[in-house]
């Protein structure tokens, strides 16, 4: 459901055999895993945190930034969000809506959340809500550290959205509305 | 800012005085000058956004403290400074800070640079966030220092504060309140015994020294404002 995109290399599937089955799952109740998606980086998590379902990975900075600089013709949006935030809340099911209208579209929620809150809060707003994009934790209390290389216009405040297709990168401190979001996204197909 | 967009507006005026011959002239002209226009008011919008640089003079204000009291910085004559912070209480970084802002309160208002919070959230988006919230929690919390709301919400653009907690430390000189630190408070918000760096104090205990701050500007993670 969630991580979609997890075990399509052939050489990560190997090495993540423990999550094999989890995922072979997920793969069938999602349309996107009938096409060949080939994930450009080895994914590294630091840790990951399994709640029924739901295979949560979490990244120090280190090991994320892959996610934000694939080149791989295709359009990503990376989100920075935490469940008790409002205004990511919001927006989040406009980042949903947009994948179902394009499918090829790229969408990783990247959450905020405090890491001793992943099983009691993340996890289950994720099966709540039944979220379909991927999501994934950034743990990396030092923010002076990582979110200038994000952006150095970045305040850090959230939600901040990232959209990319190979070397165009465009980077929001803001909320959207879904045609907002959409406009935004319709730019980089062209 | 005011001068800017009347001169806007009075372009058209200029424009439609002098070509008042052909119609075609004219529609031209029109859709310049909404151009004009538009482009005045972006960069009016930019400009608030913005805020204070490291250097600038801060504004001082008057607003409604937990005590029903108005504060403002010139309210402590005695203070060589002050450690403005940005902060509410629904976010959960404000929330974990909590503590280390009493903290700083207690370490440095004695050495002259008193801790002034400011709640910049609008009410009506953030409900935990109102004004008797605001004394509940100060309450619970037993804050030492004024916990101030930002009515109308003028101050926050102005030092253009964009999150909760967002810290701004102020020098006081002959010229004004001079900003000398925005940032966070330490490098680790989620535990306070894992922390390396101490931004804030670090800033206030050279400007104590008669020094600038090392680090004049840090990021951190923190919840939007809610306008």
């Amino acid at each position: 459901m969630i991580q979609t995109k997890l075990i399509i290399s052939v050489f990560l599937s190997s090495l993540l055999t423990l999550s094999c089955s989890t995922n072979e799952n997920k793969k069938a109740n999602n349309p996107k895993d009938s096409e060949t998606e080939v994930t450009s980086f080895e994914r590294n998590p630091k840790d990951i945190v399994t709640v029924d379902d739901v295979k949560l990975e979490v990244y120090d900075f280190e090991n994320f930034e892959p996610f934000t600089k694939q080149m791989d013709n295709k359009i990503h949006i990376i989100n920075f969000w935490a469940t008790w935030c409002i205004p990511c809340v919001k927006e989040l099911p406009y980042f949903e809506q947009l994948s179902e209208k394009y499918p090829t579209v790229e969408i990783l929620l990247v959450s905020m959340d405090f890491s001793t809150k992943i099983e009691s809060d993340l996890i289950p707003f994720i099966q709540k809500n039944k979220l379909k994009s991927e999501v994934i934790m950034l743990h990396e209390p030092d923010g002076n550290s990582w979110i200038p290389k994000i952006d150095p216009n970045w305040s850090g405040a959230i939600p901040a959205t990232i959209i990319y297709k190979n070397e165009k990168v465009k980077f929001y401190e803001q909320s959207f509305t879904f045609e907002e979001l959409e406009t935004e996204y319709l730019k980089f197909t062209k | 800012m005011k001068q800017i967009k009347y001169l806007a507006f009075a372009l058209p005026f200029t424009f439609f005085a002098c070509g008042s011959g052909e119609n075609t002239e004219t529609s031209t002209e029109e859709v310049d000058t909404v151009a004009v226009t538009e482009e005045v008011e972006e960069e009016i919008e930019e400009e608030v956004v913005s805020g204070y640089s490291v250097g600038d003079m801060a504004t001082d204000f008057s607003l409604m403290n937990i005590d029903d009291e108005m504060v403002s910085l010139a309210d402590f004559p005695e203070a060589k400074g002050y450690i403005v912070t940005f902060t509410c209480n629904h976010c959960p970084y404000a929330i974990a800070y909590e503590d280390r802002i009493i903290a700083l309160d207690k370490k440095y208002k004695e050495l002259g640079y008193p801790v002034i919070a400011i709640n910049p959230n609008n009410p009506e988006i953030a409900e935990d966030d109102s004004f008797d919230k605001m004394k509940v929690r100060a309450q619970e919390k037993g804050f030492t220092f004024p916990y101030l709301f930002d009515e109308g919400q003028k101050i926050y653009p102005q030092y253009g504060a964009t999150k909760t907690p967002h810290m701004f430390v102020l020098e006081k000189t002959e010229e004004g309140n001079r900003v000398a630190y925005i940032g966070t408070i330490d490098d680790n918000y989620e535990d306070e015994s894992a922390v390396t760096e101490r931004y804030v104090e670090d800033a206030v205990d050279a400007l104590l020294k008669g020094e600038q701050p090392a680090v004049t500007e840090t990021k951190a993670i923190g919840c939007s404002i809610k306008a």
